[in-house]
């Protein structure tokens, strides 16, 4: 990628000139490297500060198509209005955050629990493979919407109707993607271990499970977004706390804003827990990515 | 080696054949036996079955027909007292190269068991093959950091560490450059002389082959047989610079001979 950065700069290589090329040249390539690691730098810095702007940018049209238009705030409200009603209501607005979070986490370590041993049991064994998988499609196709009814006769209402939803709704990407990560396991490792006489559990720990965990974790991001949609979705049905339950209380007193800052409530939690999840699959599977850091040393060194 | 002593390894009139009954008859009635020490190399066309020779020495295949005997035990599943070396150094990418050179130890006993309390030590063993390698200062790397030659040497450590009786190299330089190809003989004999452990050694290189075997075995084309038998009587350690003695060339080129005659035995089968 460095190499669209060359013709922007002041760095981009002057054609030899013929007089005392030999040096020269060499000053030319020293400046191209130079202004090439310095975009790189720009560009990184540029890559940090983008996602706020484009928010910023993004609540400042909202903002000014709201009052451009002269938008009714029953029908959408202002940022600023948003905002006002925030911090007018910070304070169910925290502790329902804090339930559905709370919910959802609950949901989402059961999901991560069974996912993985499910997924563990489903890559390592052909015969699970073909036996269950259609049973799980069919579950996974059933709307989730649909299930929290039932649940409800079965728990009441409250948290647990919610918990369960969040852990049906993110289950089954974590399934896939760990039973994927083991499926694929190359013969070649498995041998290595078999030819030293391990056990089957050995080979599953030592290679599937390691091996499992780039896909894991790719799979743990998008569970943990969709965990709170399960949450939520209870919440809006069947609770007695939760934002879902705010929101759903909210516009029944036509409180539009406050249905907006549910919403952004729920927007932040989810980024920060995708944040979470992504933290720490860069410490925990850096060898998949193998280091891209370094290629765009790599990539100025060969230019 | 004595020959009132039971060789380590027998292999007797062994068969393999793939895909049930009517399967490709990879390996027929070959018998070899290697003694306690010994460097024995395998030569042979490609698709020759010096692989699947391979695999049933190791357990990792069942034989069609005959029996393998390695240690006074017959081979019927993996033996923790083999030590492997693969084509690809298939080390794993998830470890650093320390981690991958200790592998064996947490899956073979009675290492397995010892491994928790006198892990300094196996560490520092681990250390001293990678030294040996020329790996040194490359332990906490990533497989990913290191060149293919140096991945090799790790995985030939790997191999070592549970100090096998009995090391199978399946072709391990046979993906390298000839520069690094002749400086990783050099330091497997060294190995070699150091650990003295039993070696199988399959290769399609006749030059690896003399310089480092005390025997070198060729085989026939599919279905393979053990067709020639060579002791190669050069003194150890052997230098590089040996390898363009008359002597050497000499060898290597009646090995060649035999492979030709191998070969051409491979396509009159067709023809018939």
């Amino acid at each position: 990628m460095p190499h669209d950065a060359g013709p922007q700069g002041e760095g981009a290589p002057a054609p030899p000139r013929g007089d005392a090329p030999a040096p020269r040249r060499g000053d030319a390539n020293a400046r191209r490297v130079e202004a090439m690691a310095a975009a790189a730098r720009r560009r990184r810095r540029l890559q940090g500060m983008l996602p706020w702007l484009i928010i910023l940018g993004t609540f400042l049209l909202w903002e000014a198509a709201v009052h451009g238009f002269a938008i009714d705030a029953f029908i959408l409200p202002a940022p600023s209005a948003i905002a006002a009603s925030m911090v007018q209501w910070w304070q169910p607005l925290l502790e329902n955050a804090w339930q559905t979070l709370m919910t959802t986490l609950v949901g989402f370590g059961l999901a991560i629990v069974f996912g993985l041993a499910l997924g563990v049991a489903i890559g390592s064994s052909t015969l699970l493979y073909h036996g269950l998988y259609p049973l799980l499609i069919g579950f996974n196709s059933v709307p989730k919407v649909a299930v929290v009814p039932i649940l409800v006769i079965w728990f009441g209402i409250g948290t647990v109707p919610a918990i369960i939803t969040a852990f049906l709704i993110s289950f089954f990407p974590i399934v896939v993607n760990v039973a994927t990560g083991i499926a694929t396991v190359e013969p070649e490792l498995r041998d290595v271990l078999r030819a030293l006489g391990a056990r089957p559990l050995d080979i599953i720990r030592k290679v599937g499970l390691p091996r499992a965990m780039p896909y894991f974790f790719a799979s743990l991001k998008i569970a943990i977004t969709v965990a709170f949609v399960g949450s939520i979705l209870a919440e809006t049905v069947a609770a007695n706390k939760g934002i879902g339950q705010l929101m759903m209380l909210a516009s029944s007193r036509f409180d539009v804003p406050l249905v907006f800052a549910g919403l952004m409530v729920t927007a932040f939690m989810g980024v920060a827990m995708y944040a979470v999840a992504a933290a720490i699959e860069q410490r925990t599977t850096g060898w998949a990515m193998r280091g891209q850091g370094e290629q765009q040393v790599s990539g100025v060194g060969g230019a | 080696m004595a020959a009132v002593e039971r060789p380590f390894v027998e292999i007797d009139q062994v068969s393999m054949r793939y895909g049930g009954a009517e399967g490709t008859l990879a390996l027929r009635d070959a018998t070899l036996s290697v003694a306690r020490g010994e460097f024995v190399a395998v030569v042979g066309p490609s698709g020759c079955g010096k692989s699947t020779l391979m695999k049933l020495v190791s357990g990792l295949w069942p034989s069609s027909a005959g029996s393998v005997i390695v240690g006074g035990q017959e081979v019927d599943r993996p033996l923790p007292m083999v030590g492997m070396a693969f084509q690809n150094p298939t080390l794993l990418p998830w470890r650093t190269i320390l981690a991958n050179v200790m592998l064996p130890l947490e899956v073979v006993e009675p290492h397995r068991r010892r491994l928790r309390a006198e892990r300094a030590a196996y560490e520092a063993k681990a250390r001293q093959l990678l030294a040996m390698v020329g790996l040194a200062g490359f332990e906490g790397k990533y497989p990913y950091q290191l060149s293919g030659g140096m991945q090799q040497r790790a995985s030939l450590c790997r191999a070592l560490i549970h100090d096998p009786q009995l090391l199978m190299l399946d072709e391990p330089f046979g993906a390298l450059d000839i520069f690094t190809r002749e400086d990783l003989w050099a330091q497997l004999q060294e190995v070699c002389l150091t650990l003295k452990p039993t070696v199988i050694l399959v290769t399609h290189d006749l030059k690896e082959a003399v310089y480092l075997a005390d025997r070198v075995l060729v085989m026939s084309s599919r279905p393979g047989r053990i067709l020639a038998e060579r002791r190669v009587p050069f003194p150890r350690p052997r230098r590089l610079d040996d390898t363009y003695t008359a002597e050497f060339q000499a060898l290597v080129h009646e090995l060649r001979d035999h492979i030709n005659a191998a070969r051409q035995g491979q396509e009159t089968d067709h023809a018939a």
